[in-house]
């Protein structure tokens, strides 16, 4: 169950959205979007056409060439000590063959799109009937979309109920804007809504559905119009990962030096911990976005070099300080307003 | 026998707590009554085998009762009508009750010593009593559950207690402070599993407060505090003290 908290302005965390959507298709999985916003015929119309390979790994394999060749020769003089280190990665130059690229500015055909069986729930088009399922004093919205989930889990065989359907495929399940008022819940709005367990029983009962089956479920909410934390702490407990998307538009990041090649950042709050007792921890936690013409990637964050010749003390510590917000490596980046005292 | 145990997590994911738990209670041979609320019994199943102890058989031997919260919860709600005597142990979801009654009755019935059993002690294990909360329980209805689970397993049955609760400094979640306040203050022993002040780190992975009550029964005594680090790895978890891990010496 991948929770993502949506960015101010919904943009880059729609796209993450489709994308999840259109690797669905991609690999022959089946797709189910639920939404109160957009009608889920729209946002099948706009999901991103795939890359086909050679295109995106030349161009990959060109750049990293590029970069090679400028400084293999180059020895450090100074900072000597660091030669040993391996070269940081932004992105990944070895173009490894898990999942798929998309090209942003481009929308996939509608033959792909009608390549695999789409199921869709638009909350204002579901007819109001008696839910067969026991309502247990959860949003009615919210009731409609689970028993339309467990419907077509069970109908289509996604929990192995029928034995008949050899071929075992995946669906791949997207609910957008989860939480947000057009679901009838008011829990973007109040600071204490009425009903404070809608959510999180939702969300109980979903992950019980995906881990019956085999299903993977993607849900956005805008995550930055709950003002009741308590809830935002036991979603994140019963999802199995919790990605937030901060993007800089509008705030003063934007301008910040720092961020200048980025669009955005990226923070892991949790990762799953599935069947095992530990996690595929990474070895950092600074991730950031850009949105470039064609690809939206996300990259690890690191710092510009500081070049500046007129630095004053207190451009000096305004960087410091939102370097400390950044990482908190133990100790790596340990730049605190009260360290920096020259 | 006859103790409480408090395992707590913050800023880090505690449950290896519950599998050691798991694996080393059914190692010694004592029944017990696992309430699962927040994974699948394939997930526990899968990292018990890798620290040597098998669900299916101990389920099939009847040494474990385990209660997979997910399911029942489905069951509970896309199922047909429930059979009279046999009340679902999630029941205070559809509404119909508030109280968590049904389930410490699932708990007392599951452990209380059938003819021919043979085990040794009860046990009952709970991952993660926070989730109650998630799904509409009151915060006394929790407390009391876990009230009448230590008078009948604790004192009657002369067996222990495992849960495991999350919590966060500053959270503004009250109810699970609440909770968690409240069964800290009964607790025999408190594992607090807490992710490091530093931050993030690949070799240390967290810390652990281990903090015997020993005020709590006798008067007069102290309680003990122990810190160590720890570092979870594929099928074990290596404790060393702490600023003493592999990596830095």
């Amino acid at each position: 169950l991948v929770f993502t908290e949506e960015d101010k302005y919904g943009l880059y965390s729609n796209l993450l959205f489709k994308y999840f959507l259109a690797e669905g298709i991609v690999c022959g999985h089946d797709l189910f979007i639920a939404s109160a916003k957009e009608h889920p015929d729209n946002i099948l119309k706009e999901l991103p056409a795939p890359l086909l390979d050679d295109t995106y790994g030349k161009e990959l394999r060109d750049e990293a060439a590029a970069v090679k060749s400028e400084d293999i020769q180059d020895s450090m003089k100074i900072a000597w000590r660091y030669q040993n280190l391996p070269k940081m990665e932004a992105s990944p130059t070895t173009y490894t063959k898990f999942g798929h690229y998309y090209d942003v500015s481009k929308k996939m055909s509608p033959e792909l799109c009608q390549s695999v069986k789409r199921h869709s729930f638009y909350l204002h088009e579901e007819l109001s009937f008696e839910p067969k399922m026991k309502t247990c004093n959860m949003n009615s919205g919210y009731t409609r979309l689970l028993q339309s989930i467990q419907r077509i889990i069970s109908q289509e065989g996604f929990d192995g109920s029928d034995p008949q359907k050899k071929q075992r495929k995946v669906l791949r399940i997207g609910i957008q804007n989860l939480g947000s008022v057009l679901w009838g819940d008011d829990v973007c709005c109040n600071d204490t809504p009425e009903d404070t367990h809608s959510l999180t029983k939702f969300l109980y009962v979903l992950r019980g559905l995906l881990r019956k089956s085999l299903s993977a479920c993607i849900i956005t909410v805008p995550a930055h119009l709950i003002q009741n934390k308590a809830i935002m702490e036991r979603v994140t407990n019963l999802s199995d990962m919790v990605v937030g998307l901060e993007s800089f538009i509008g705030s003063e990041r934007e301008t910040n030096p720092l961020y200048k090649d980025y669009h955005g950042l990226v923070h892991v709050h949790q990762i799953p911990r599935l069947n095992s007792l530990i996690c595929d921890v990474s070895d950092t936690k600074d991730l950031a976005f850009r949105l470039k013409r064609k690809l939206f990637t996300i990259e690890r964050l690191h710092l510009p070099p500081d070049l500046s010749d007129t630095v004053s003390r207190a451009s000096k510590q305004d960087l410091a300080g939102s370097a400390k917000l950044l990482s908190s490596g133990c100790g790596a980046m340990a730049i605190g307003k009260k360290h920096l005292d020259f | 026998q006859g103790r409480f145990t408090l395992l707590r997590d913050t800023r880090t994911d505690g449950s290896f707590l519950v599998h050691h738990f798991l694996s080393f209670y059914l190692r010694a041979g004592c029944k017990v009554c696992f309430v699962a609320l927040l994974q699948s019994f394939s997930h526990y199943n899968i990292v018990a085998q890798k620290l040597g102890v098998s669900l299916a058989a101990a389920k099939e031997r009847g040494q474990l009762v385990f209660l997979e919260g997910l399911k029942s919860c489905l069951d509970l709600l896309f199922g047909e009508e429930e059979q009279p005597g046999q009340p679902s142990p999630l029941q205070f979801l559809s509404g119909s009750a508030s109280d968590l009654r049904a389930l410490f009755d699932f708990v007392r019935v599951s452990l209380t010593p059938a003819a021919g059993d043979s085990w040794k002690g009860p046990v009952l294990l709970v991952d993660d009593l926070s989730v109650l909360l998630s799904l509409g329980a009151a915060p006394v209805a929790v407390l009391d559950f876990i009230h009448y689970c230590r008078v009948s397993v604790c004192c009657q049955l002369q067996g222990n207690v495992v849960v495991l609760v999350h919590s966060n400094e500053d959270s503004e979640d009250e109810e699970n402070e609440l909770v968690v306040n409240s069964l800290c203050h009964h607790s025999d022993l408190i594992l607090w599993a807490e992710g490091l002040a530093t931050g993030f780190c690949k070799d240390v992975h967290g810390q652990i407060k281990i903090i015997k009550r020993l005020s709590l029964r006798q008067a007069a005594e102290q309680d003990l505090v122990q810190i160590y680090q720890y570092k979870i790895q594929d099928r074990n978890v290596t404790f060393f003290a702490p600023g003493m891990s592999a990596a830095v010496l």
